[in-house]
């Protein structure tokens, strides 16, 4: 079974999050090779799937460039009791197979992992057309769901684990590119629809996730030097919204900074905004992402960059805003 | 097989449709449901192992009704076989009842999973077909698809990789009963020859008489070929049973009145008796 360790952590953000993606099913299979099924629309390798399927070639199959026909092929063998991974692009899955998932996942609550490699702009020259903008988006607003980004590479081999043990549809989006940043280098508690609180300040409260924990992370070291005091929470879990941990960051932050790499609308800050109206006074809501268009397209760091989403970067936006909020 | 026990169940399948389209008092999707009353007789009366007092009993045949807007007939089918009630069956399309216009997944009444939209049925066909065979079971995968249904892509994608996973556990049947909700196929969407598409797409596939029972039992247990999907194309006439629905494309969905329920009522004893 892999272990979470500093040697791991490095080894693995090197590797990046779809061949990650693959070491955590191998792992997985050694534990429950019985009833797990992994399903592929022509991916296969491109989901770091090729030493499973070397090596559990019964419990993988292919179901060539389908994505709609993938989700409810998984669907049947989860209805027949297998626990069930299917992977694809983020887009291919999360938006082009959305109604099968609605129909499979949500209406009949199949208990099928849909896995979104490279979404956000990770995909890098391969262009908006392989982006993962709005996928949150979308997988969030169908009931039943629950919806996962993990923070590093350490973090997606706690969410299959756990998404392997939780009886229900799943959505787990990937983001980053291979030589990633990382978070975790030591085990720590992982609970589906439970945040991680990774720093604690007075003044702001950065939620965020995926790779914008790291970057997130960055800033707040960035704004601390600057006297602003910064938590940080990872919301991995999109869907459903962790309220008690809210909660706190509402009722003692005097700004609340979102930060996803996904479209502005519609995603992680999207949700925390909906939750947040709730309240009769809550503090204001600064929301960072990718804008509300196909923009340009370069390799993942050039990109992050280009948006604004990279430590300095984030640090200056939010402390721009923390002032003019007349902190 | 009982070639009478069918044709009866066929017959009392008509009169509940029938019953339950006027009592409900709403339009309803009765042309496609008289269409495939026959091929369902045959698999709930003569082919399916089934018990509705173990309707998760593992060995049983899988049945997925693809096109979801054939529920009447599915509904009436379920109620002669003891998984549903009269009093659920007369609550078809009322207020918060469990019986929609397309089916909704409901283990206990025997409805396998939920459909409505339509190209969907089929790949968890295949999924439970690739599920008994990586188990060692011997349950087969039955799946009922429209011809209009046939127009939507994904129905291809699932027919190829049925093929490619040598799925010789699943039967497919498409009630080609020639309309689809605009008016005739021909005029829709031309599909072509199904016998040679299915064929093409490396399936078994065999034409019959949709109403002949006889001729449906022969093809829905006429031994798969080895490694082989098989679908049956079941010609048949959309609104089977009743003069005035016949090939009539307003009786995709309609409103029976009082004089049409009773109209029908009378052929269905008179040609049947």
């Amino acid at each position: 079974m892999l272990e979470i360790n500093p040697t791991n952590a490095r080894l693995w953000a090197r590797m990046g999050s779809r061949a990650m993606y693959g070491q955590a099913i191998l792992d997985l299979a050694a534990a429950r090779a019985k009833d797990l099924m992994i399903v592929s629309a022509d991916l296969g390798r491109s989901s770091g799937l090729g030493r499973f399927i070397e090596l559990y070639p019964q419990n993988f199959r292919n179901v060539g460039i389908s994505e709609q026909n993938m989700i409810g092929v998984a669907a049947g063998m989860a209805k027949e009791g297998f626990v069930v991974f299917a992977s694809s692009f983020a887009p291919f899955i999360g938006m082009r197979a959305s109604e099968q998932i609605r129909m499979n996942m949500g209406y009949m609550n199949m208990n099928v992992k849909a896995v979104a490699l490279g979404s956000g702009v990770a995909m890098g020259f391969l262009g908006n057309s392989h982006y993962g903008l709005e996928d949150v988006a979308v997988m969030r607003s169908i009931a039943n769901m629950t919806v996962i980004c993990p923070a590093d590479c350490s973090e997606i081999l706690k969410t299959v684990r756990a998404a392997a043990e939780f009886d229900g549809p799943v959505y787990i989006r990937l983001t980053g590119d291979a030589n990633a940043s990382f978070v975790y280098e030591e085990d720590y508690d992982f609970q589906i629809g439970k945040a991680v609180i990774l720093r604690k300040g007075s003044d702001l409260s950065i939620i965020t996730n995926g790779t914008m924990v790291y970057e997130s992370l960055e800033a707040a070291k960035l704004l601390n030097e600057e006297r602003i005091s910064s938590t940080v929470i990872n919301l991995h879990t999109i869907k459903p919204l962790d309220h008690a941990a809210l909660n706190e960051v509402i009722a003692n932050s005097k700004l609340i900074v979102t930060v996803e790499e996904h479209s502005i609308v519609g995603g992680l800050g999207s949700a925390v905004a909906e939750y947040k109206t709730t309240f009769a006074k809550a503090p204001p809501q600064l929301l960072l992402g990718l804008p509300d268009r196909f923009d340009i397209i370069g390799d993942h760091r050039y990109l992050l960059n280009y948006h604004g989403l990279t430590g300095p970067k984030l640090a200056e936006t939010i402390g721009a805003e923390y002032r003019r909020q007349g902190n | 097989m009982e070639l009478d026990e069918t044709m009866a169940y066929a017959r009392e399948m008509r009169k509940k449709i029938l019953d339950v389209s006027y009592s409900c008092g709403k339009s309803v999707h009765i042309g496609g449901a008289l269409s495939m009353v026959d091929i369902l007789a045959t698999l709930y009366s003569a082919v399916l192992r089934l018990d509705s007092e173990n309707p998760k009993w593992a060995e049983r045949d899988r049945f997925i009704l693809s096109k979801g807007h054939g529920a009447l007939a599915y509904y009436s089918a379920l109620l002669l076989r003891g998984y549903i009630s009269e009093d659920v069956f007369a609550s078809f399309q009322s207020n918060g009842s469990d019986l929609t216009t397309h089916p909704v997944l409901n283990m206990p009444m025997g409805i396998e999973s939920s459909n409505g939209s339509l190209g969907q049925g089929l790949s968890m066909a295949v999924g439970i077909a690739i599920s008994g065979k990586a188990r060692s079971q011997d349950y087969k995968v039955y799946v009922m698809l429209g011809d209009g249904e046939c127009n939507e892509g994904s129905v291809w994608e699932a027919a190829m990789s049925a093929a490619n996973f040598e799925l010789d556990n699943l039967i497919a049947i498409v009630d080609k009963n020639n309309f689809q909700n605009d008016g005739s196929v021909a005029t829709v969407m031309e599909p072509g020859d199904f016998l040679k598409k299915w064929d093409s797409f490396g399936w078994n596939a065999i034409s019959v008489d949709g109403h002949d029972v006889a001729a449906v039992h022969c093809a829905l247990t006429s031994k798969n070929i080895i490694a082989k999907p098989k679908v049956v194309i079941a010609n048949t006439v959309k609104g089977k049973g009743c003069w005035f629905m016949e090939n009539k494309a307003e009786w995709h969905h309609n409103r029976l009145t009082k004089s049409q329920y009773e109209m029908a009522l009378e052929q269905l004893n008179s040609v049947h008796a």
